[in-house]
């Protein structure tokens, strides 16, 4: 049986691809703010709770975190998986058209894979059907 | 008996990675056990699933193996060069958890998955560099 999925089941798999690399991107910019962490220096982590850049960007990896256990819940751990390689791709795509940063070939490259990979698997069914497992399962959860 | 350099750092990139491994599979089986969480929200409501979620013991096994993963993490990051450190934890990361999945969660992993996890690893590989 092929899974089809729904509008709102690829909305959680964008929300994937762009959570949790948008929220390292507020993460790195907060934490420049605050300054170097080190071992002699642990009490700047508490700081760091109270800038809003490194809050923002808490707030975006909690979502990626839903999203990822969301999507987990209807497909495939291996469906999921490229989903959440695409947030290096992100990154790069905003340093090359936001900050105007250049990319080598070798990221091009890059870029090209991962997104053939995530074209390999959204063009294949999203959940491996295990009936008897599903039921020992459903039996162990009660 | 000292270790060299080499062997202490790739140690490790395995030792994250195999956390990593661990974390996400048990994560999805944990899922896979629970149903889909857009049912679970229609009959419990939000709070419902949340309680439901984190009442899942594979859930939380996961998650404590995702947080010791952070930190181990950070000590990997410490003896290893971020450039080596970070492409060649995702790139185990993904195999294994390709190869985890086939066996643990009995996916099924077919050549079309195979080639993807490959252009995932390649594609990290390349990206980092």
């Amino acid at each position: 049986m092929k899974h089809v999925l729904k509008p709102s089941q690829y909305a959680i798999l964008v929300a994937i691809m762009l959570s949790a690399s948008i929220g390292d991107s507020f993460l790195k910019r907060g934490m420049g703010q605050v300054g170097a962490v080190n071992l002699n220096h642990l009490g700047l982590l508490w700081h760091a709770l109270f800038n809003p850049y490194v809050d923002i960007g808490i707030v975006f990896l909690i979502g990626f975190f839903a999203a990822y256990t969301t999507a987990l819940s209807w497909a495939d751990l291996t469906f999921v998986m490229p989903a959440t390689a695409f947030g290096p791709v992100v990154i790069a795509l905003i340093g090359r058209y936001w900050l105007h940063e250049q990319l080598s070939v070798s990221r091009w490259l890059g870029i090209g894979l991962i997104v053939c990979a995530v074209g390999f698997v959204a063009g294949g069914p999203s959940r491996t059907e295990h009936p008897e497992l599903d039921q020992m399962d459903a039996g162990a959860s009660r | 008996m000292t270790l060299s350099p080499f062997v202490h750092q790739w140690s490790a990139i395995a030792f994250v990675a195999a956390l990593a491994v661990v974390g996400e599979v048990m994560i999805a089986s944990g899922m896979r056990q629970l149903g889909d969480l857009d049912d679970i929200r229609a009959t419990r409501g939000l709070l419902g699933t949340i309680a439901a979620v984190l009442k899942n013991a594979r859930f939380v096994i996961g998650a404590l193996c995702m947080a010791l993963n952070f930190f181990s993490m950070l000590f990997a990051l410490s003896i290893a060069e971020l450039s080596l450190a970070a492409p060649a934890i995702g790139a185990l990361t993904y195999i294994g958890n390709a190869v985890a999945a086939k066996f643990f969660l009995r996916e099924r992993v077919d050549r079309r998955r195979w080639l993807a996890t490959m252009c995932v690893v390649v594609g990290v590989i390349l990206l980092a560099r």
